[in-house]
């Protein structure tokens, strides 16, 4: 008794103390501090896009086409990363595009979380032919690039922003049903499962409550590094010209649409490829340290 | 055992089909080959056995987890292989026994809280209790297992081994069961705490006329907590009798050398150690007749061709042929 009485004086209720030493784990990291850091401003750009953006991402200054950012000669302080090939801000449209990538990634991981998990724990606690018909399913989808498949797919459904979203968590779906099989089956042989069963617990209640809690953890992690290529994808969907429409501001659509002028006008180009560059970088960098804190094998006490 | 038996088995069995492929015939994995015995209120039966003798098969039959293939099982007279495909009866019927594990680090779930952990057998089968009243008894029951109130909103991981030990038999008792299966409950934990858990399992005993099926490999614990015992080897019982009966003047062979190799706290005991050769056979190819005599000093001919039948020596059921005929009495031990 002694044990749980030091510990439980230390901190206030576990839920608490979980989050103190997770910090204490995740601040260890830097590069993972500095991915947060920049998540967080990519967030509050796209949440208050309306109040930091200079101009509507839609708005066109006839009179300014093709302006360099503020630095260069000829640059005006009007347009602090200057201004398109039809005269639209691109910082404005930078923070608008904000909103489009990470709403289409946390819409993709949603979407891919639930099938996943939903697949994933069926087929991993009913076994049986159900798993091997959801498994080679898996298998099938993930035997076709994944982008290729994705083309098909949006072709399929029509382009546009939807129809993107779509089709990228078809093609991150077995990741997730693979990952949370595998912990399913090797969950479901522990004994505490066996206990609720024999306290009368149901399929559904063994299921949801008493198994899928314990398989978490690595799927929080596959979610958080699926965000970041989810958000490339859906850049690569609009750069083909099968995701955004015009004149969403979406940061693989500015890229397709700035292509032409290249050679002429390297900030139309630069900065979207920046954004899209950063915001995945500072993903990836925040998910490594979150894999860190939560993964108990990594910590050293 | 004047009182009526809360739950009897009779000639249970339990095969498992091993190793099948599409190309393949599955192999037949005899368990447990036919076990009967009867659980009475506040009495406990032990079985024992070296590992692979089916005495956790036993103990999943018992805590209806899985079916037997063949025998009866019958709790407090009715049928319970009839009444688990009816899914209000299985309901009914599991309620009167659960079940301890020996691992205690795996058998509670570590996301869930103790409080939550406790309300949940309740939860699932008494609906007309309220929120309110489920919290009552499992604070009652925290109480009652030596487990503090502030314990009630941790997780299991700020436990020690014998802490979730009482935990795991506190959420045993919460549906007031008749019978207990205890799958080794203190070989995960140290002599000085088994002891404590071994005296809060006596104690709730004794409290609610518990029926016991008591699962080891540890004689030693087997002599200070059972009334009845039997020993088990590749699935089958060998002898079954009285706890006393059996420590001090045991018959078969495997019970002998079973008891010789549990060791004596007392350098000056004399020790006529028998020692078995070989491994315990594979149950998917047991030996034919008695599936001791690859290993028994006392096999001959007919052991190897006939199976013993239990049969009552005495109040003490023993399967085998020498002690029928008399053959076991050269090789009895001094003591």
């Amino acid at each position: 008794m002694s044990t749980a009485t030091t510990t439980s004086d230390i901190g206030g209720s576990p839920r608490t103390r979980a989050i103190a030493e997770f910090w204490h784990y995740f601040s260890e990291n830097k590069g993972a501090v500095v991915g947060l850091c920049f998540v967080g401003i990519v967030i509050c750009c796209a949440i208050f896009a309306p109040l930091i953006a200079p101009y509507s991402p839609e708005e066109q200054f006839r009179d300014y086409f093709l302006v360099p950012p503020v630095w260069e000669d000829g640059g005006s302080s009007m347009f602090l990363l200057g201004t398109d090939a039809v005269g639209r801000d691109i910082l404005s449209r930078l923070i608008y595009g904000a909103r489009y990538s990470l709403a289409a990634g946390c819409v993709i991981i949603a979407l891919t979380l639930t099938s996943g998990i939903g697949l994933g724990l069926t087929a991993g606690y009913v076994r049986g032919w159900f798993e091997v018909l959801v498994m080679r399913l898996m298998d099938i989808i993930l035997s076709v690039p994944s982008l290729l498949l994705a083309l098909v797919l949006v072709t399929v459904l029509g382009p546009g922003l939807f129809s993107a979203i779509v089709a990228i968590a078809v093609t991150y779906v077995p990741h997730f049903v693979r990952l949370t099989r595998a912990q399913v089956i090797s969950e479901a042989q522990r004994d505490y499962v066996t206990a609720s069963r024999v306290a009368g617990a149901g399929t559904l209640r063994l299921m949801v409550i008493a198994i899928l809690p314990n398989c978490m953890a690595p799927l929080i992690v596959q979610a958080t590094m699926s965000f970041s290529t989810s958000i490339l994808d859906v850049a690569a969907l609009g750069f083909l010209g099968v995701g955004a429409q015009p004149p969403t501001p979406e940061w693989g659509r500015m890229l397709a649409e700035a292509r032409e002028f290249i050679t002429r006008a390297w900030w139309v180009v630069t900065f979207p490829g920046l954004a899209i560059l950063l915001t995945v970088l500072a993903i990836n960098l925040m998910g490594d340290g979150l894999r860190d804190a939560l993964d108990p094998k990594m910590k050293r006490s | 055992m004047s009182n009526q038996a809360v739950l009897s088995a009779r000639d249970l069995k339990r095969d498992y089909e091993v190793g099948g492929s599409a190309f393949s015939k599955p192999k037949l994995l005899r368990a447990l080959a036919g076990a009967s015995f009867d659980l009475f209120p506040g009495k406990t039966l032990a079985v024992v056995g070296e590992s692979g003798c089916g005495k956790s098969t036993l103990g999943r039959l018992v805590t209806m987890i899985e079916k037997p293939t063949s025998g009866t099982l019958t709790l407090d007279g009715k049928d319970v292989v009839a009444g688990l495909s009816n899914k209000a009866e299985a309901k009914q019927l599991r309620q009167d026994v659960q079940i301890v594990f020996q691992d205690p680090y795996g058998s509670l779930n570590p996301r869930h809280k103790i409080g939550s952990m406790l309300e949940e057998p309740l939860k699932i089968n008494r609906p007309d209790l309220s929120a309110k009243d489920r919290e009552e008894l499992g604070r009652q029951m925290m109480a009652k297992v030596g487990l503090r109130p502030e314990h009630y909103s941790r997780y299991p991981h700020m436990f020690s081994g014998g802490q979730r030990q009482r935990i795991a038999i506190a959420r045993a008792l919460m549906l007031q069961p008749k019978v207990i299966v205890l799958d080794e409950p203190v070989s995960a934990l140290d002599v000085s705490i088994q002891a404590q858990v071994l005296n809060l399992l006596n104690d709730v005993q004794e409290e609610f006329k518990l029926a016991y099926l008591f699962i080891s490999h540890d004689l030693s614990v087997v002599k200070h907590v059972a009334d009845e015992v039997m020993v088990m080897y590749l699935g089958r019982p060998v002898e079954k009798g009285s706890c006393e009966e059996i420590f001090a003047n045991p018959q078969h062979p495997y019970t002998r050398a079973l008891l010789s190799a549990t060791p004596v706290a007392d350098p000056r005991h004399k020790r006529d150690r028998i020692r078995l050769t070989g491994e315990i056979p594979s149950p998917i190819a047991p030996p034919p007749g008695c599936t001791f005599h690859p290993r028994c000093p006392l096999a001959n001919e007919r052991c190897r061709a006939e199976i013993p039948e239990l049969l009552d020596r005495g109040g003490t059921l023993i399967a085998c042929h020498a002690v029928e005929e008399g053959r076991n009495q050269e090789a009895a031990p001094a003591a």
